[in-house]
């Protein structure tokens, strides 16, 4: 019964309704899937046991009658998020064997509404990265290959992992985090559905922290259809997470197939970058004349900070970064290097523990916020910051439902192919993204076409804060015109 | 009130006269059951990392959730230290790494604290006061502790206080020598123990005090200050005041210069001594908390915290001065501790005419109930005669069922046996004679063996007393002394 794991997650929840299928039969379906794509590394654990038994247990709410929303649905979650009982690593040596004695407020309310755990997914080391490259287990391969090659690309990142299974079809769905357009990116590379919601509109509680006023947990799906079923049930204010908002979740799925008819579309001129690629640029207009046709305006507007983003985010979210990872120090949990007194056994241990990638972040942000540079750098990037929301804000005033991006500024590339000599090249895959996280506003990727060489593109649309639904109406509309997209198996 | 002194007690050098420059940070454990940012428990005490939540152990993904009682009690105090409060604050993050930070950090106030500007009045030997500006209170995270003395190579960690609310209460360098200095401690922490919101316990840490000092010519600029860390005892700060300003003095009258830096103070050896240099000193690298979105609350929250505030020393203390007429002396002996005053008002309570014995109440209370407390070590929360004994013991002296003298006698029955006092009188014949028929007998006796006396009481009336004396004697000290006199006066004929 391997063509289950072809479904969507909507037409999955049916099969389950009608009873054409059991949660034990779709969850089987998919660990095989699983253990036949090992080679591309997106699973970091895998947990079999406790997918088959919670499928059972959907199973029996299903012939009960009181299903959830998400029953026996089968999912992949990033190793970011804690999982109680079950290892949860940030993909970091430094987290060891950490099994946390806790369920994340995001994952709690998966399981809640009946959705299978089938293991924890690869990610970039503690989100940070945009290849997937920076996992202590290595990086994930992306199912899609350019046309004729078999050099395995990278599937974008941080959330590698959750983007390449949905897209290998290894799982339903997936849980992810975007820091700087670490679901976004990774969707558009993997011609998957990813939405970063307005920042506060998940808890963050039980999710390792990255850049706090950054990080959003979000869906990483098959169809804006999955990623809207999927956010409902993620979404939700938490009173342990006191950035969270107490905003009623909407049932975004019913956003779905609602006109479009006379929204303003924004096309941002600060966007089209010199030496562009030609067919980022198509892509773009391709997108616009689509949401054109399904009757929404589109309208030239400027966001006149943008350029100044990319450095801003690369000092917020280290100086966030350097202090949220103070608490891997050896003494209470994870990895342990001896040493001959306290600062020893700090040094050894974090030297041992952290990635080359991380280190570099934990130093440029002790270093922003050191005495003496805290006002020209980490002050400085808080006023960027605060222009960069103005900006936006300044263009929804004007009337603006909507902006429609590119979602990266190429397709996915190869491992190692990027960022070696210079990061600054790897941190410019997140331009037309981290934007979205300053001004903390919703954005969604959506798979849109294929570059030459056969490989996925996407379009980011960027909404109004907590006006998801907007961006799932939208995102639809791209999604029919577009069609949809499946890598052909190599593995 | 007397005007407000503002000079302390000058040293002399070899070069002239110096004076001292103090300025303090108290740190105050909040009274709450939980911790700052934690449902854990905030109880001394219990099995090391007993009171331990995810949160305070730093485990990955815990948030922090600010504790709203912890806020009030902050606000409290704001408002008894007669302080600006602010509507809106920040919490920042102060990095450093050591074991008992188990997140790196610790969650604090900087630029933006709870409360501002206040100040306190202290009360200074011989009656005089000297007002002490607040700079500023903030809301912060204590700290865990370190064991060194579990195993021979390693060191262990307890949670239990880490993530525990503490204020920290930072003076102006208003404070001009030790005995100011100790003044201000005192008053802090019985303002802090009325208003509830810290027990001041320095025993077991709940309060301390980082003192900063510096020295200068009386009138000069001001000089390099030094900081004396984690005093927890009101006479070792006066003491390690006294070493560090001597310290001072001889460094620059030698022609040296002072080096801006932590010390601690050695109770046993009576000396401070070098803990870390400026140079040493760490860069925290503070910024906003990025867990926690600013603290913000309305106007009317503050009113209604300042409505509900109980009366604090000073304004106890102006009242029994008012009503009840107590020297201003008597009325700081009585306020200084919240126990003293409960004890006093509770005396007063029980009394059956406040207006006319609430000044020998006083009196009761200071002199007879404290002084035995003192000389026996005890505490006024442990002592043997209660309010309501005081109480009655002082009803029966107001109302002359027993003299002063016999309430002394009848003081220590009920400290030594306890017991009713009214019942005791009773019951021991205790009783003031007051029917003159009964005191009569007595009288005429005794002039009738002493004609000669009796005779020179009409020149010299002085000698009047010593018939009183006579007939209380025979009495046993129980006839009415005002009816004795009376009866004597008339018989005698003065």
């Amino acid at each position: 019964m391997t063509d289950l794991t072809s479904l969507t997650l909507a037409e999955a929840r049916k099969g389950l309704a009608d009873k054409t299928f059991t949660s034990l039969e779709l969850t089987d379906a998919h660990l095989g899937a699983i253990e036949a794509a090992r080679v591309l590394n997106a699973f970091v654990m895998e947990t079999p046991d406790q997918a088959r038994s919670m499928a059972k247990a959907a199973d029996e709410r299903i012939a009960k009658g009181d299903a959830g929303p998400l029953a026996g649905v089968p999912l992949g979650i990033k190793d970011l998020f804690a999982t109680k009982g079950v290892r949860t690593t940030a993909c970091s040596k430094i987290l060891g064997n950490f099994v946390p004695t806790y369920e994340s407020t995001v994952t709690s309310q998966l399981w809640r509404d009946g959705a299978v755990m089938l293991g924890k997914l690869n990610n970039d080391e503690f989100a940070m990265g945009s290849a997937n490259e920076t996992s202590c287990f290595g990086p994930v391969g992306n199912p899609w290959r350019r046309e004729g090659s078999n050099t395995t690309l990278v599937p974008g990142g941080s959330s590698g992992g959750s983007a390449s299974a949905v897209a290998a079809l290894l799982c339903m769905g997936a849980t992810a985090t975007d820091t700087g357009g670490s679901i976004r990116q990774p969707a558009a590379l993997t011609a998957t559905v990813g939405i970063k919601p307005t920042y506060g509109r998940c808890s963050r509680w039980g999710i390792v922290a990255f850049a706090s006023s950054l990080d959003q947990a979000g869906p990483i799906a098959r169809s804006v259809r999955d990623a809207a079923m999927l956010l409902r049930s993620m979404a939700g204010h938490d009173p342990k997470d006191t950035t969270s908002a107490d905003i009623a979740v909407p049932d975004y799925e019913a956003a779905i197939g609602k006109s479009v008819k006379g929204m303003r579309i924004g096309i941002p001129k600060e966007y089209r970058l010199d030496g562009m690629p030609a067919e980022i640029e198509k892509l773009w207009e391709a997108g616009a004349a689509w949401l054109k046709a399904a009757g929404a305006e589109l309208v030239e507007v400027s966001l006149p900070h943008t350029k100044y983003a990319l450095p801003a985010y690369y000092i917020v979210a280290p100086a966030e970064a350097s202090s949220n990872l103070a608490r891997y120090d050896g003494v209470r949990y994870g990895l342990r290097e001896q040493g001959k007194n306290v600062i020893e056994l700090y040094e050894n241990t974090r030297a041992e523990g952290f990635g080359a990638e991380v280190r570099r972040r934990v130093m440029i942000g002790t270093y922003v916020l050191s005495a003496g540079y805290y006002d020209a750098y980490y002050l400085r990037a808080q006023k960027v910051r605060t222009l960069i929301k103005k900006d936006f804000e300044d263009c929804f005033a004007r009337g603006v439902d909507a902006i429609l991006t590119p979602a990266t500024p190429s397709a996915a590339f190869g491992i190692g192919e990027k960022g070696g000599a210079d990061p600054v090249e790897m941190y410019l895959n997140d331009i037309f993204t981290v934007t979205v996280n300053m001004a903390g506003l919703p954005g969604i990727a959506v798979p849109a076409g294929k570059d030459g060489q056969g490989l996925p593109l996407g379009l980011q649309l960027i909404g109004r804060p907590f006006d998801e639904e907007t961006l799932f109406s939208l995102g639809e509309v791209i999604e029919q015109a577009a069609g949809r997209f499946t890598p052909t198996r190599w593995w | 009130m007397n005007a407000s002194v503002r000079q302390g007690k000058l040293i002399k050098g070899q070069t002239g006269d110096w004076e001292v420059v103090i300025g303090m940070e108290v740190h105050a454990q909040v009274t709450s059951q939980s911790k700052l940012f934690s449902g854990a428990s905030t109880e001394f005490g219990g099995e090391p990392n007993s009171h331990v939540s995810l949160v305070d152990a730093a485990m990955p993904g815990m948030l922090p959730v600010i504790n709203e009682e912890c806020v009030r009690q902050a606000v409290r105090t704001g408002l008894g230290l007669n302080a600006a409060i602010n509507l809106r604050s920040v919490f920042d993050r102060k990095n450093y790494f050591y074991p008992d930070s188990p997140q790196g950090y610790q969650i604090s106030q900087y630029k933006s604290p709870i409360v501002g500007e206040g100040e306190v009045v202290v009360e200074l030997d011989g009656g005089k006061v000297a007002t002490i500006g607040i700079e500023r209170l903030h809301l912060e995270q204590d700290a865990g502790k370190l064991l060194h003395d579990q195993s021979p190579t390693m060191s262990y960690v307890d949670l239990n206080r880490c993530g525990v609310a503490l204020m920290e209460i930072v003076s102006k360098p208003d404070i001009r020598d030790a005995e100011q200095a100790k003044a201000y401690v005192t008053k802090l922490r019985s303002i802090l123990r009325y208003l509830g919101t810290c027990d001041g316990d320095m025993e077991k840490g709940s309060l301390r005090a980082d003192v900063n000092v510096s020295v200068r010519k009386p009138g000069g600029p001001l000089g390099t200050r030094c900081e004396i860390k984690n005093m927890n005892s009101i006479t070792f700060i006066g003491q390690a005041i006294e070493y560090e300003a001597r310290r001072q003095i001889e460094i620059l009258e030698d022609g040296g210069q002072i080096d801006q830096e932590t010390r601690l103070y050695d109770p046993n050896k009576g000396e401070t001594r070098s803990m870390r240099s400026k140079e040493e000193a760490h860069d925290y690298r503070y910024f906003p908390d990025p867990d926690l979105l600013p603290l913000e609350f309305s106007q009317e929250f503050v009113d209604e915290l300042k409505a509900k505030l109980p009366e604090l020393p000073d304004q106890k203390k102006t009242r029994f001065v008012a009503d009840f007429g107590l020297s201003a002396y008597d009325a700081s002996v009585l306020v200084a501790e919240r126990e003293s005053a409960v004890f006093y008002e509770t005396v007063l309570d029980k009394l059956g005419n406040r207006a006319r014995d609430g000044k020998m109440a006083a009196n009761w209370v200071i002199n007879e109930l404290f002084g035995r407390l003192n000389k026996e070590g005890r505490d006024i929360t442990d002592a043997p005669v209660s309010a309501e004994q005081l109480a009655a013991i002082v009803d029966l002296i107001g109302e002359g069922t027993i003299s002063g003298k016999i309430a002394k006698d009848l003081f220590e029955i009920v400290w030594q046996e306890g017991g009713d006092p009214r019942a005791l009188v009773e019951s021991r014949g205790m009783k003031q004679v007051t029917d003159l028929s009964a005191i009569e007998k007595v009288v005429d006796d005794i002039i009738a063996a002493n004609p000669d006396k009796a005779a020179q009481v009409k020149d010299k009336p002085q000698s009047l007393g010593w018939f009183v004396g006579q007939v209380m004697k025979a009495s046993g000290g129980k006839a009415n002394p005002q009816s004795v006199n009376d009866l004597l006066k008339s018989k005698l004929g003065v």
